[in-house]
């Protein structure tokens, strides 16, 4: 660890004069040579500790130095030194990768004689040589974010300040980026990287964790990691249901926190217990259980005090369908072109009743499309989309009265009241008379919305949010469930609480598909398809998928490790 | 930090790089020339054949209740005149349902006694019905019924050999600057000052509103990059294409409208410049403030067209305000632009008419830039 690049000494940064502020007295130092995180859910106050050290925002309560200047007063002076990649591609799409490199040597004050030194080693170290004259608009989400570095590298800044570098980036161009990133660090830049993701924070130096604007965590992550050691467990090869499992396990005191896992669940406990010992008390005889190394969300699970304990109200409604086997969802050689280009080809396969089934893939791979064909919102080139063996090309308002669908992230009404947006959505649903009340009042006791029924949509708490984009997808309790991207960028908390209703409706025989680039989630799902450049490249369990590409002498990859073996697998195929 | 930095070396290259982006820009956006070409034209064109105050002929109805020798007299001089189509009745019911269905702006009505009392001057020996639902052109209409009556009047007292009244005054108007007293001639330059100023504000009103919308603002807020660098940088390709419009909106006047042109252009393109700055100016301030180019474009167009439309002379008369209006029309740019070109056009090169109104809109320009340059924050809070 080298000196200090930034000092944060109780930095308070209000926008709302009442309520929290947006950063409460957080201190943190930087070091050069190092990678440190800023990590937390969305919302946590990431941006705002970024914007504060980069001085586009000034501290309301104490002090920060940048590169040895204060932050304000002496901002002009840092300037030259710091780097600011914004969450946002903050790079002009019209123009050329050329042309934005020329736009930042001039900005950063770069002489035209060192110039084509500067660029030919910046492109070749972000491999973007071969697109010098491509607009930066017609770039991947990979490629934005690898040209937005080369723009933000010129001129040899001491802090590189990254914020959610890895959003909208498939798991290869991630990759790329964390090995960029160690290279600048060896080099001695310290480097600020903001992140949602929890599994990118153990592989900082140091992380700044944060929760609602306040420090839950500084220091290096293997500390914060140890606070669990011991406490870590996997159970396996459960006898039942492993929602049923997990549901009764979360219920015994002994478990702090739980999770599905593919085929396991991954349990935190709340004092370190022997495996006997744990078998007992959850009355899991048979069970294979197994303590595990801990993880730096275990460790961010225990310090919010655990996952939800109370059993999500849907598991006491009653059950959709009879036979289990029957399939409900089925994609038949699902085809869209988009003139010559192809967003989706041949897409083929089938979901159970009560299965939920991520379709997972990076942004651009086609998944949008898949599901949009699936929803009867966009009509397939080929092939046909199945809901419970109706066709969308022949009966697409009887089949869409089956489905529930909850866009990504909060597409509600935000200036109605949470009462006006069950209303709509059960108006848009075509539900009526004592039907349409008997939802609605179902909905509220569900979720407990009483308090917050005359409350605006927009300002409800994260979690309410949540619930209440659920609420309103299942008021006509549609025996199929369509979530994209449901829970990425939200703090584990709340993902869990959401992850029990859906777990309690996959109970109760409700059909899921959940689309998402976010590959925790998929570790939620019994069975996933990997869809890349409009193709399913992988399906199946994904304890299955981690399997096959395990590699001889090397430990289990993770889902995402699994992911790029099989992307790396398609790529050598199709070269052939 | 300092409003007006020396410009060292390092300034010169962040502006130039910022010059040349933004000019890239421009050229690959086609929506620029659209509203720097094309806009200006669809509106010039609108303005000079869709506009005009002057006289047209009007649909009337003619009632004579009983011919006569007199009653063909001024009937004759009704149809003779340029400015009225006649359509004759002998009742005034029959012609009622025209003037209702608007067909006819008004009925005359010549009645019985016509005969008897025209020449006496005491009761009115005719009556006219006016259409008041238009009243605008009601009082063109009755305004040039009763001028006709009364040089009909006169004619006939002339021709019977008997004076009337005595003439004390004989008015003879001549009209300088414009002698044909073509509205076109004075619509079309004061159009071009309402173009320009619309253009120029539209122009650059998207401008930083889209650096924001697009998060590029905040990367190059972290640059070290200056508050003059970035609004000259911003102004300079958008000066240039204002200047395009306005060579093309005046070469419209003067070649398809043909209105005259007898000043210089030297000096025309000097105030122009001026102008374009202030329009240009405005709409980065607007820009600068909103953040939002959706806002800013329909803010655009409220605060540079309407307030350059009515109050800068162009139609409505500014000494006929009240106080309060007129006091407002001294912050409107496009009011000393439009006298500008108006002495510009159809009288020449008048310095004491022309130099005070380039200081007026230098000022302007001046201040928006002022409130520009301190609205553009280096910071996000």
């Amino acid at each position: 660890m080298g000196r200090p690049l930034a000092q944060i000494d109780r930095v308070t940064k209000r926008f709302v004069k009442t309520g929290p502020p947006a950063i409460d007295a957080v201190t943190a130092s930087i070091a050069a040579g190092a990678i440190t995180g800023v990590v937390g859910p969305d919302g946590a106050g990431k941006t705002t500790l970024l914007r504060l050290m980069a001085g586009l925002l000034a501290p309301d309560e104490g002090a920060l130095t940048v590169c040895g200047f204060d932050s304000v007063r002496e901002i002009a002076n840092a300037r030259p030194s710091i780097a600011y990649m914004p969450q946002h591609f903050g790079l002009y799409e019209d123009l050329t990768v050329i042309e934005n490199l020329h736009l930042y040597a001039d900005l950063r004050s770069v002489d035209e004689s060192e110039r084509g030194g500067v660029f030919e080693r910046l492109l070749d170290f972000t491999n973007l040589a071969q697109f010098t004259k491509r607009r930066a608009g017609k770039l991947s989400g990979g490629m934005k974010q690898k040209l937005g570095l080369a723009c933000a590298l010129m001129g040899a800044p001491q802090l590189l300040l990254l914020d959610e570098p890895s959003v909208g980036v498939d798991p290869i161009s991630r990759r790329e980026l964390w090995r960029m990133i160690l290279e600048l660090a060896d080099q001695g830049i310290g480097v600020v990287w903001s992140t949602a993701y929890l599994d990118e924070a153990e592989r900082c130096e140091s992380v700044i964790l944060l929760s609602e604007g306040k420090p839950v965590y500084h220091g290096p992550p293997v500390d914060f990691t140890h606070k669990v050691e011991g406490k870590v467990a996997l159970i396996r090869n459960m006898p039942g249901d492993k929602r049923d499992v997990l549901m009764r396990a979360m219920e015994a005191p002994e478990i702090l926190d739980g999770v599905i896992q593919g085929n396991t669940i991954r349990l935190v406990l709340n004092n370190p217990m022997a495996e006997d010992q744990l078998r007992s008390a959850l009355s899991l005889a048979d069970a294979e259980i197994e303590k595990v190394p801990p993880r730096f969300e275990d460790a961010f699970m225990a310090s919010l005090g655990g996952g939800p304990k109370k059993r999500s109200p849907f598991t006491a409604r009653p059950v959709h369908g009879a036979a289990p086997d029957e399939i409900v969802i089925k994609a038949d050689a699902l085809t869209k072109k988009f003139g010559d280009f192809t967003a989706a080809d041949q897409i083929t396969f089938s979901i159970r009743r009560g299965e939920v089934f991520g379709l997972i893939g990076p942004n651009g791979a086609g998944k949008s499309t898949t599901f949009k064909m699936l929803c009867g919102l966009l009509r397939p080139t080929s092939g046909h989309a199945r809901i419970s063996g109706l066709d969308f090309a022949a009966a697409p308002s009887k089949a869409r009265a089956r489905l529930g669908y909850m866009a990504q992230k909060f597409s509600l009404y935000g200036d109605l009241t949470v009462r006006q947006n069950l209303e709509f959505f059960a108006g848009a649903y075509g539900l009526s008379g004592k039907r349409k009340t008997a939802a609605l009042d179902q909905a509220i006791t569900t979720f407990n919305f009483a308090p917050y029924l005359e409350a605006q949509a927009a300002r409800l708490p994260l979690g309410y949010k949540q619930r209440l984009a659920l609420s309103c997808a299942v008021l006509h309790d549609p025996d199929v469930l369509f979530l994209d991207e449901p829970t990425s960028g939200v703090d584990p908390r709340t993902r869990r609480e959401f992850w029990t209703h859906i777990n309690a409706m996959a109970r109760r025989g409700v059909t899921i598909m959940v689309t998402t680039h976010f590959l925790d989630e998929a570790e939620y799902c019994d069975r996933i398809a990997l869809i890349f450049r409009g193709r399913v490249i992988a399906e199946g369990l994904p304890d299955e998928l981690k399997t096959r590409s395990r590699r001889e002498g090397a430990d289990a990859p993770t889902l995402e490790q699994a992911f790029i073996t099989l992307v790396r697998e398609f790529d050598e195929r199709e070269a052939i | 930090m300092k409003l007006f930095p020396s410009f060292n070396h390092s300034a010169r290259r962040r502006m130039t790089g910022l010059i040349r982006k933004e000019t890239v820009q421009v050229i690959r956006d086609p929506s620029n020339i659209l509203v720097a070409v094309i806009l200006p034209l669809i509106l010039l064109f609108l303005f000079g054949y869709g506009v005009t105050f002057d006289p047209r002929y009007f649909n009337i109805g003619l009632v004579v209740e009983q011919a006569t020798p007199e009653t063909g007299s001024f009937e004759s001089a009704l149809v003779n005149s340029p400015y009225f189509r006649i359509e004759k009745g002998h009742d005034r019911r029959e012609l009622e349902d025209a003037l209702v269905a608007g067909d006819i702006k008004a009925v005359v009505v010549l009645p019985a006694k016509f005969a008897a009392v025209a020449y006496r001057g005491d009761t009115a020996p005719i009556q006219v019905i006016v259409d008041g639902g238009d009243p605008n052109t009601a009082e063109l209409v009755s305004a040039y019924i009763e001028r006709l009556w009364a040089n009909w009047l006169t004619q006939e007292s002339i021709s019977r050999g008997q004076s009337l009244q005595p003439v004390l005054v004989n008015l003879e108007p001549r009209v300088w600057f414009n002698p044909e007293i073509s509205s076109r001639n004075y619509l079309v330059p004061g159009s071009v000052a309402i173009i320009l100023m619309l253009i120029g504000a539209l122009l650059t009103a998207l401008v930083v509103a889209r650096e924001w919308e697009r998060g590029t603002m905040e990367a190059l807020l972290a640059t070290p990059i200056g508050v003059a660098e970035l609004l000259i940088g911003k102004l300079a390709p958008y000066f240039a294409l204002g200047m395009i419009s306005m060579t093309i909106s005046v070469a419209t006047a003067v070649f398809v409208f043909g209105v005259p042109f007898r000043g210089s252009f030297l000096v025309l393109t000097l105030l122009s410049a001026l102008f374009m700055l202030a329009a240009l100016g405005q709409g980065l301030l607007i820009s600068t403030i909103t953040r939002n180019q959706l806002l800013a474009g329909q803010l655009s167009v409220m605060s540079a067209f309407l307030p350059a439309f009515y109050f800068s002379n162009f139609v409505f008369e500014i000494g006929s305000m009240p106080l309060a209006l007129r006091l407002v029309s001294y912050v409107i740019p496009a009011k000393y632009y439009i006298s500008s070109l108006q002495s510009l056009f159809l009288a020449g090169n008048i310095p004491s008419v022309l130099i005070p109104d380039a200081l007026g809109i230098a000022m302007i320009a001046g201040i928006f830039f002022i409130l520009t340059a301190l609205a553009t924050r280096r910071r996000l809070d």
